[in-house]
This record gives structure tokens, sequence and C-alpha cells, in this order.
């Protein structure tokens, strides 16, 4: 059964783990606890589609899974079609009786920054036109991380990676980080969110409305990377945290068109507590992390607009 | 397919594939969970160490570690200044991997990372 009741404090989370250990992400691995979290919000009558990608590579490596659920291996490009698939064959049996039609059975499709971002866009956009009744939920760590953290379109201006490395010419991710949240609006779907694992209650309380929307619903949840980010293990839902007492993060809700903040900031820290604690980002100069501050004030002027109200204040001090 | 199939069959019963001819079909595998039995200790340097009577069953350990490495359990502990709790926290030292986490989020500071001797 999924969760059904609203998750209001941290006791309202499952204890049942559904989600087996033994898997091989890194120590302090931020997917990891979302994955975690996820699996405890569907319960066992949900079928999960997966792109590739580090949760992917980690959890099955034959002949084991981490997943209790019937899951099922995607190609790193079509995770919103293989879901779109999925939730069509599972209409058309319940039509011809084989399953009855009754039955609570919801497709939750996973896939990485990369897997959404990138090349598995144009399949998720597909699958939102459609109306699918899907949940896509997208564990952002900001770059490819499986294959040796190349950058993805989710990585942030003046990220270090393999791809944008820091030297004379280039100092790390020339571009800000795509608008996924703005692409899946123009999709007009029931419902949007943003996730941040270092606010469980938040977290696990907007998986369980994605799970219980009809029709397609799309979280978006930061997810701390060690080696990729450069950090410590012990750091990662300290940073996850900052991320959004910065603004550099907003947790957002969006039902039926209408964006709420969820998790009020009334005074931001500066971005440099956040960017300090990662070595991708170790290279900035005190000019660069100046715009980067600077682009944060306008996203978070930006949003402030859009909700209506000061839900994230100035930078304290 | 269903565990009806000639194909499942074959392997049901087994624990793994023996020889190359049980090889599930299209790489199915009937054994949900099953990484479980996977250790992971060995990652560790550093482990950590849960003062029962300093924690306050706050739950943060628990709903924060990536290995599912600290268990909730339903046992009752009473602290030597005499509260009484109904649940615990352990920690599953079989798939702990050490990040330290756990110790980082307590906001009791009740655990202690101490080095791993093996
Ligand atoms: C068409 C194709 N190109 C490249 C790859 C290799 N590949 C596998 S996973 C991956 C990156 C995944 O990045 P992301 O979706 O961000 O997930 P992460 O590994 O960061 O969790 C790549 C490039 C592939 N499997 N298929
Ligand atoms: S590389 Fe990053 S995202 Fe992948 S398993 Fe390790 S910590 Fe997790
Ligand atoms: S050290 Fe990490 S893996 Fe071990 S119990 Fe704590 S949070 Fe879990
Ligand atoms: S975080 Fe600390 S106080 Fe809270 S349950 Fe864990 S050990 Fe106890
Ligand atoms: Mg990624």
């Amino acid at each position: 059964m999924a969760l059904s009741k609203p998750v209001r404090t941290i006791w309202d989370i499952p204890r049942e783990e559904r989600f087996a250990p033994g898997h091989t992400m890194c120590q302090g691995c931020g997917a990891a606890i979302i994955m975690r979290h996820l699996t405890k919000v569907i319960g066992k009558d949900a079928i999960i589609v997966q792109a590739t990608g580090c949760v992917e590579v980690t959890t099955t490596a034959f002949p084991r899974t981490s997943w209790l659920n019937p899951w099922l291996h995607l190609a790193f490009e079509n995770a919103g079609a293989g879901a779109s698939g999925v939730e069509a064959a599972l209409k058309a049996l319940k039509r011809k009786g084989v399953i009855d039609p009754n039955r609570k059975i919801k497709v939750v499709a996973i896939a990485g920054d990369g897997g959404t971002f990138d090349i598995g866009l144009q399949s998720l956009s597909g699958m939102l036109e459609r109306g699918h009744n899907v949940m896509y939920v997208v564990y952002d760590n900001e770059a490819y991380m499986n294959t040796g953290i190349q950058r993805s379109g989710a990585t942030p201006l003046g990220a270090w990676t393999t791809t944008t490395p820091v030297g004379k010419k280039l100092r790390g991710e020339l571009r800000p980080k795509k608008d996924l949240i703005g692409i899946a609006l123009a999709h007009r779907i029931p419902y949007i969110a943003t996730a941040s694992p270092a606010y469980p209650t938040d977290m696990v309380e907007k998986l369980r409305k994605a799970y219980e929307t009809e029709g397609p619903s799309l979280v978006h949840i930061i997810s701390p990377c060690t080696p990729g980010w450069r950090i410590r293990n012990e750091d990662s839902v300290k940073v996850a945290r900052l991320a959004v007492l910065t603004g550099m993060w907003v947790l957002l809700e969006i039902v039926n068109g209408k964006p709420r903040v969820t998790v009020k900031v009334p005074k931001r820290k500066p971005v440099r507590e956040y960017l300090r604690l990662q070595g991708r980002f170790r290279h900035l100069t005190d000019e660069e992390i100046a715009r980067i501050q600077k682009m944060v004030d306008e996203y978070v002027e930006e949003i402030n607009r859009w909700v209506g109200e000061q839900a994230i204040g100035p930078v304290e001090g | 397919m269903s565990i009806k199939d000639e194909g499942f069959k074959r392997y049901l019963g087994k624990k793994y594939p023996e020889t190359w001819r049980d090889m599930p079909i299209a790489a199915i595998v009937p054994w949900p969970g099953n990484t479980a039995e996977v250790k992971t200790h060995a990652w560790r340097t550093i482990k950590p160490v849960i003062d029962q009577d300093k924690c306050i069953r706050c739950r943060l350990c628990w709903t924060f570690c990536p290995d599912g490495a600290i268990l909730e359990v339903d046992e009752e502990y009473k602290t030597s200044s005499g509260r009484v709790f109904k649940i615990s926290y352990k920690v599953d030292y079989d798939h702990c991997k050490g990040c330290g986490i756990c110790a980082a989020e307590c906001p009791v500071n009740a655990i202690e990372m101490v080095p791993e001797e093996r």
C-alpha cells in the first residue's frame, strides 16, 4: 500500500524499508537517502522504470537487486517512453480484465539529471504531453556521475566537472542550470515539486502527493554526490540543507499551475556557505562567487514575484 | 512473465544461477531485495557508536542514513535519569559504510564515530 496519510512530521514516514541495503552507492550518497524514502512512499503496488545512471548500476549488479518492486531497466534516454509504455500496457490489461480494473498500480519513473535534462528530455516531454499517469522522479546530482563526473544541463554555473575543467581558459561550467521546472510547467501537468533530502518531511509529503496525482507528476530532488561534488561523506545532508538555506534550491510545489514555496527562508545565508563545502567550487574567486550570488538573488526575486510573497528573504548579516 | 512459465520455473527454488543454463531470460532477477545479503561493512574505516543514554529518540539518524543501517527497534530503554523510551536505535554493522552522516546530524551528539578495528 502506498502511503495515504499526509506526512506532517518525521514520524509519519513508514518504518518499513523497501530499498534493500548492500547496494554499492558511495558512502554518504544523497541519492540513496532519496531512494529509501521514495520506496517507503510508493509501497508495493508500483512498477518502477529506471533510466541508467548511478542509482541503476549500483542497485542491480546481476544477479542481485536492491528493489522490492517490479523494476525495469531502461536505457539512458528513454525513462519517459518506457514509463509511458508500461502505463499504456497496464490500461490495456485492465480493459481486458487480466488485471483487476479497480486495483491501483502506479508507474514510477526514476532518472538522473543527465537522463532527464539532456538525453531523456524529448522522451520525458512526450510522456508529459500525452498525459500518462506516471510519477517521474529526478534525482539531480548535477552531472553524469555514473560515468565519471561529466557535465550535464543541470550542472550549475562555475562547477568543476571532468568536462568543465578548471584552468586559465575555463573556470568550470560556463552556463547556469537548465530550468527543468519551467519545462515541466510548460506541459501544464497537474503536479510539480522540488525537494531536498535534508527536509525529509517535505520531501516525503511531496513524493506522496506526486504518487496520488492522477496524470503526470514530476518531483525534482537535489542529490548531493560525495565524489562528484568533492564533499566529505558526512556533509551530504548538510550541503543539501545549505542549498535551501542559501536560496540556491527553493522548495517549491506547483499544483495545477499554482506555485507555492513549501519551506520558507526568511533570512538567506550567503551562497559562499554552500559553495565552500564543495571541492567542485574550490577554484572560485571572490568575483566569481559574487556573480553566483547575484544570479541567486535574481532567481529568488523571480520566485518571490511568482509566488506572490516574500517566501525567500534577503541575505542575512 | 508469470510464475507458471517454464522459463521462470527453472530457477525458482534456486538461489542463484549455478551454470549459464540457469541464467534467467532477459536478465530477470527473481530475488527481490537480495543485495541485503551483501555485506558492505568492509567499506568502513570509522564506525558509529550510539550512546543509548544520550539518545533522545528523534529518528534523524534513521531518516538520513543512506544505507538503511540505522535500525528502529521496539526495544524499551530506561536512561540513567529515569526517562523511559519505547524504541531504540541500533546500528546494522553488516551494512553501515561509515559515512558519518548519522553522527553529523544527531542533534545531541549521541553518536560517536570511532576508528574501525578488525
Ligand atoms: C545512449 C547512451 N549514452 C551514454 C551512456 C553511458 N551512460 C550511462 S549512465 C550515464 C550518465 C548518467 O548521468 P545521470 O543521468 O545524471 O545519472 P547519474 O549517474 O549522475 O546518477 C551515461 C553517460 C548510455 N548508457 N547510453
Ligand atoms: S557517484 Fe555520487 S550519485 Fe553516484 S553513487 Fe556515488 S555518491 Fe551517489
Ligand atoms: S555511518 Fe553512515 S552508513 Fe553508517 S549508520 Fe551512520 S549514516 Fe548509516
Ligand atoms: S539522531 Fe541521535 S538522538 Fe536522534 S535517534 Fe539518532 S542517536 Fe538518537
Ligand atoms: Mg547525474
